[in-house]
């Protein structure tokens, strides 16, 4: 029996570390927020703060060998997964040095090097491609998992349904995640959903699931390492449903009228970043030079990103088409028969 | 030569693949027990075992989607799609998925993936299991698109496709898969790139695809006998277009129809007749017609479904008149 939690070093060191990686996702989103009013980043930007705790917790169980099909609320798993904030940053100015060489901006990070598939920006969309790749390891007798994020948007698609029921039916290794933030754009769960336990659909096609505090970082933390385990171990999917909020609209194009200043603020106490640094704060595990260091590196980082992403080039508009389909010779298959 | 039909050749072109390469697999609704909604897969199952041959529940997005995903993860899966009416289910896996993710992804993921499906009416099978939506995928770019009309293409494209490092349409026309002939031992792989003159002529060339192809060639038959030597090009690939192909002959006879199973309004023809203007215009001696069909939903009656889908007869007509008006 693997004791789950022990894996969980609640030592100050990787302590913060998970601050850390909350505040950087926290302070590069924030970022964006003043680079899109700046006319840097342009089309949709969808943030992620509030939710940090889901992606950084997570991420920490999460093996490099294992792959990772996310949404298009994707910044703070890309940053959590590995991927440098500065072909990140450069993405969203859409650079040629952005992750996707700037084809995809925001909605459509990919990379190759942490298996890292997307940025999917169909909601739900992202779920069979996840199945598949577990497939595709299970075939193969490969050990690794496939985490696939989600929002809670993505229980009302039919994708949804299917995915989960292929994925228990074929006893594939997939470590469903829902980050529940409790709306689908503008559309309240209680509105969209005649069962707002998200864990019983998962448990209606057999697949073992679990409610976690989507603002606690260890709580996820924890909670993903049992999971991942359980995954690993049975070659099983499993469900993790991570009750969070997001702090800010849906989109820049968002008024948020359909929630409460109130309700948002009643969240915010819950910040998953204030939550972890008072209670290592209580705990004595974090000293007062700390947040000042922290923060200053985060900006240095931050910083260093943009002018990276400043410097960038443009894809050469002679490139438009390049990568729609593999360049190949015409009839070369045939000759080389 | 050995004597098979169209079926037999998809049945032997599967064999082959599963057997040359550990990495394909097969999977879709009835493709293992069943043995394939039109017994083109049949005996697979006991040969290959469920592992590689995956009876699939009825879900269309997910087996679609797991297919790119393995093919994102290595594998060469092939796809069955039961027919293209139900391919609708999975087009948002087909149209944002497959075809963007290479282009998206800044060149980092390929996506070999091969899609088959049955398409096309004839068997008095209705509005919702009848229709050819080939144009649809033709108008995706990210994807290529191809349908067999001959024995030959049926047994090849398949390995050609599997060795494409981007996803691959293959249609089948319902109607062929009974077709008979003779196919040389050792057929294997052939061009996914080309159309080809199935009959050479000088006076109208006729373009077609899949089931339409042999309407067209019978009627070829037909004019030959009022003297009228029409050539007949067989499509094959429905993207991209083999515009090279298509030229040559068109310059050549000066005429040409377009025979095509989908609707007239927004069609594959439509667009062939629209690139022979903008590239041969000057070689033309008559507008460029077109078969297509009828702008209805497919009916059940046979003699419904006959007016309502390109023939010989329609085809004949068609030529006579591109005569007619020029003398």
């Amino acid at each position: 029996m693997i004791d789950h939690a022990s894996k969980v070093h609640l030592d100050r060191k990787h302590l913060l570390r998970l601050l850390r990686e909350m505040l950087r996702i926290r302070r590069f989103e924030e970022r964006c927020v003043e680079l899109y009013s700046g006319g840097k980043i342009r089309g949709f930007l969808h943030l992620y703060i509030g939710e940090e705790a889901n992606a950084v917790g997570a991420m920490q169980a999460i093996g490099p060998k294992d792959a990772v099909v996310t949404t298009y609320r994707e910044h703070g798993h890309a940053l959590a997964r590995g991927i440098s904030a500065r072909a990140l940053m450069a993405e969203m100015f859409g650079k040629m040095e952005g992750t996707s060489r700037g084809r995809g901006g925001s909605m459509h990070v990919f990379d190759a090097a942490t298996r890292f598939y997307g940025g999917n920006a169909i909601v739900a969309g992202g779920m069979p491609l996840a199945v598949g790749i577990a497939l595709a390891a299970k075939m193969r007798g490969e050990r690794n998992i496939t985490a696939c994020f989600f929002g809670d948007g993505a229980v009302a698609e039919g994708a949804f349904h299917e995915s989960l029921n292929l994925a228990s039916l074929w006893k594939l290794p997939v470590l469903f995640i829902c980050e529940n933030n409790r709306y689908a754009m503008g559309t309240a769960i209680e509105r969209a959903q005649a069962q707002i336990d998200l864990t019983k659909h998962a448990e209606s096609y057999a697949i073992r699931a679990e409610a976690v505090d989507g603002m606690d970082v260890v709580a996820v933390e924890v909670a993903t390492h049992r999971a991942a385990d359980l995954v690993r171990e049975t070659g099983e999917p499993y469900f993790l449903e991570n009750r969070t909020y997001r702090f800010r609209a849906h989109s820049m194009y968002d008024p948020e009228l359909y929630r409460s200043k109130a309700e948002v603020e009643e969240w915010k106490k819950r910040d998953p970043i204030t939550l972890l640094e008072a209670w290592m704060r209580d705990s004595n595990l974090l000293h007062p030079e700390d947040m000042p260091k922290l923060e200053a590196e985060v900006a240095a980082e931050i910083d260093d990103a943009v002018a990276f992403a400043e410097a960038g080039q443009w894809e050469p508009v002679a490139d438009l088409c390049k990568d729609v389909m593999t360049v190949r010779k015409v009839g070369v298959l045939e000759a080389a028969k | 030569m050995t004597t098979t039909t169209y079926r037999d050749a998809v049945r032997v072109a599967h064999r082959e693949a599963l057997q040359r390469d550990p990495r394909v697999f097969l999977m879709g609704e009835d493709v293992g027990r069943y043995g394939g909604s039109y017994a083109c897969t049949k005996g697979l199952i006991e040969e290959f075992g469920p592992e590689r041959i995956r009876d699939t529940p009825l879900s269309e997005v997910a087996f679609v989607g797991a297919g790119i995903g393995a093919a994102l993860a290595g594998m060469r899966p092939i796809v069955e799609i039961m027919t293209v009416n139900f391919s609708m289910l999975a087009l948002d896996q087909i149209v944002n998925n497959a075809a963007t993710i290479r282009h998206m992804s800044g060149g980092q993921f390929s996506i070999p993936l091969v899609i088959r499906m049955a398409t096309g009416a004839g068997r008095q099978v209705a509005a919702q299991h009848s229709h050819s939506l080939e144009s649809w995928y033709a108008h995706v770019p990210g994807i290529r698109v191809v349908a067999p009309a001959t024995l030959a293409d049926a047994r090849g494209m398949l390995w050609t496709a599997l060795e494409d490092p981007d996803p691959v349409v293959i249609f089948e026309h319902a109607m062929l898969y009974s077709l008979e002939g003779d196919l040389p031992e050792g057929s294997g792989s052939v061009d996914i790139d080309r159309a080809a003159v199935l009959r050479p002529g000088r006076d109208v060339t006729l373009i077609a695809y899949s089931e339409n192809l042999h309407k067209a060639l019978a009627a070829a038959e037909l004019l030959a006998q009022d003297r009228i030597e029409a050539e007949v090009i067989d499509l094959r690939t429905l993207r991209p277009l083999d515009d090279a192909t298509i030229m040559t002959s068109v310059r050549k006879t000066r005429r040409a129809v377009v025979v095509d199973e989908g609707w007239r309004s927004g069609s594959l023809a439509a667009e062939i007749a629209a690139r022979i203007m903008e590239q041969a215009f000057y070689d033309l001696d008559a507008p460029v017609g077109r078969v297509c069909s009828e702008e209805v939903p497919i009916p059940y009656p046979k003699h419904l479904e006959d007016a309502a889908i390109p023939q010989p007869h329609k085809i004949v007509a068609t030529v006579k008149n591109l005569f007619g008006s020029h003398g």
